[in-house]
């Protein structure tokens, strides 16, 4: 049943220095859909796919607001992400009945990221699975960072999280350099087209499947759904996944396309120390 | 006659029962979770050791403000040299009156925070406007406790805008801000001196530093000549907006002082020959 002896649970390492629980729980977050972040100078936008269950469900909601001036984009387990935006809300309402100003992001993702990595040195627990991206607008500008289980917190200028996302990170390292000084309606067009190539081959972005949200200088924290993500996909010429249509891909090695088949998530993944032989 | 006060006109213990000598040693550490607890739990009702005026005024180019340097036990001089206007980070600073016991409790927190507000952060965060909202916060929650913090604080500094901030909160958790401010008798003695020079923001804005000092100083002489409580030697702070500075300056003596009136006061204490 265990693929070797060091991974009964998230307090042990492997000889080769790894934590294999917080790997897996890494892993979940690319059974979730994608979420694509990034930033200019004055603004944060997050996009995402939501995904439904089924074809009568409802669909599974992907960005949460937690102030008027930040909200996190999630890929993975959903409910451990509603346990870290409750904490979060509950931190942002207290900064301001304290203090009486808004929780400033640094803050706020510092402090679920230590609540994560006490789950990954305490015996008994797991550690959450799920990824998030945090968006905010503070004292300090925009922002936008990568939360993972491991309790590993990076300010990024563009990152994606989530199934295929790869591609999204591919999109974002080619436009990077144009992000800081785009309009609003430049970023989410950047945003949504980095979106686009996480799709798989037969589906498309639709006003049910798309969600997209920004905050920053004098805009609160909006998210747009359904019908009022129409104005935002018209941003696009095609609503579906380019690189499909000239498939042949590069080196569609990795973990980014494959979906709930386990056996090749059991694959060390590729961050690796230079492992050694870890099979038993 | 029987000197033990317990015998003095005590209703008959056959009506009411014993003495119940709880109410002699009630104290306000908490012994509720004993179960020989038969008086209630006591709080702070009067400050022991306190501080007297806290006092402030803003001018043309920020805030001065004054605080002695004595701890009064009742009417005794229990101690003469307390830093009473404490800096907060680098952008506020708090001056505090009423009891010393609970201001150096005031004084680890405020450091607790610095110390928390310094963490994962590459700029200071904590400035006087979020430090009023703080002890406004902490004040408020103490007196709902029925058990509050007996202090006045004055937080001057500046807010997330580099504008003055200059705030009173008291042991209620009211908060109030004005152009002059005092804390206890500098309420009755300063405040209408302040307000000769200083009754409106408009009147701050023409007066210069030098003036605010001189009128602080003059403040600073009057409550010594008539409050019995308080101390010729003080700290001085003085708050710069055009240059942002935050300058303490300690050990200031009250001068000019003319005590020759004093000889033909009579009818107090043993007469001078």
């Amino acid at each position: 049943m265990f693929r070797n002896n060091y991974d009964n649970d998230a307090t042990t390492f492997s000889p080769t220095g790894r934590i294999f629980q917080i790997e897996y729980a890494i892993e979940a977050i690319k059974q979730g859909s994608a979420a694509v972040g990034l930033v200019s100078k004055t603004h944060v936008v997050l996009v995402a796919l939501k995904r439904n269950a089924e074809e009568l469900g409802s669909y599974q909601k992907k960005i949460i607001k937690v102030d008027n001036h930040m909200g996190i984009a999630l890929a993975g387990l959903a409910p451990d992400a509603r346990i870290l935006s409750n904490y979060l809300r509950q931190q942002a309402m207290s900064s301001k009945m304290v203090f009486n100003r808004p929780l400033s992001l640094s803050k706020a993702v510092h402090s679920i990221a230590d609540k994560a990595q006490e789950n990954t040195q305490s015996a008994g627990g797991r550690p959450y699975g799920v990824g998030l991206l945090v968006a905010g607008f503070d004292d300090s500008g925009a922002h936008l960072y990568e939360f993972l289980p491991s309790g590993s917190v990076l300010e990024y200028v563009g990152a994606a999280i989530g199934a295929r996302s790869q591609a999204a990170k591919t999109f974002l390292e080619r436009k990077f350099d144009e992000f800081p000084n785009a309009t609003k309606e430049q970023l989410i067009e950047f945003a949504l087209t980095a979106l686009r190539d996480t799709l798989a081959q037969d589906k498309e972005l639709t006003t049910a499947n798309t969600t997209v949200a920004i905050v920053g200088k004098d805009q609160d924290f909006t998210v747009y759904d359904d019908d009022n993500v129409e104005q935002w996909l018209n941003l696009l010429d095609s609503l579906t996944n380019t690189r499909s249509t000239n498939i042949k891909d590069e080196e569609d090695d990795d973990d980014d396309d494959d979906e709930g088949d386990n056996e090749n998530a059991e694959e060390a993944p590729a961050a690796a120390p230079e492992s050694m032989d870890i099979d038993p | 006659m029987n000197h033990d006060p317990f015998h003095w006109g005590r209703p008959s213990q056959g009506t009411y029962g014993d003495y119940n000598y709880n109410i002699a040693h009630a104290s306000n550490v908490d012994k509720s979770n004993k179960s020989n607890s038969e008086f209630p739990k006591m709080h702070t009702q009067q400050p022991m050791i306190t501080g007297t005026s806290v006092i402030a005024i803003k001018y043309n180019d920020g805030i001065v403000m004054a605080a002695d340097n004595m701890g009064s036990y009742g009417s005794l001089l229990k101690l003469d040299d307390l830093q009473r206007i404490i800096p907060v980070g680098s952008n506020s600073v708090v001056g505090i009156s009423g009891d010393i016991s609970d201001f150096q409790y005031l004084e680890r927190l405020l450091d607790d925070l610095e110390v928390e507000d310094s963490y994962d952060m590459e700029n200071e965060n904590l400035k006087a406007n979020h430090l009023s909202e703080y002890l406004t916060r902490v004040m408020y929650n103490r007196r709902s406790k029925m058990n509050p913090l007996w202090n006045a604080i004055i937080v001057a500094g500046f807010d997330d805008n580099d504008e003055l901030v200059l705030k009173h909160v008291d042991l209620l958790g009211v908060a109030y801000s004005s152009p002059t401010l005092a804390t206890g008798f500098g309420n009755h003695l300063a405040i209408p001196l302040l307000r000769q020079k200083v009754e409106t923001e408009d009147d701050a804005a023409k007066l210069t530093k030098e003036e605010a000092i001189k009128t602080i100083k003059d403040c600073m002489k009057v409550l010594f000549y008539r409050d019995a409580r308080s101390w010729d030697k003080y700290s001085l702070c003085v708050i710069e907006k055009s240059t942002k500075s935050i300058k303490i300056e300690k050990d200031v003596k009250v001068e000019g002082m003319k005590w020759d009136f004093a000889q033909h006061i009579t009818g107090y204490g043993i007469p001078q020959q």
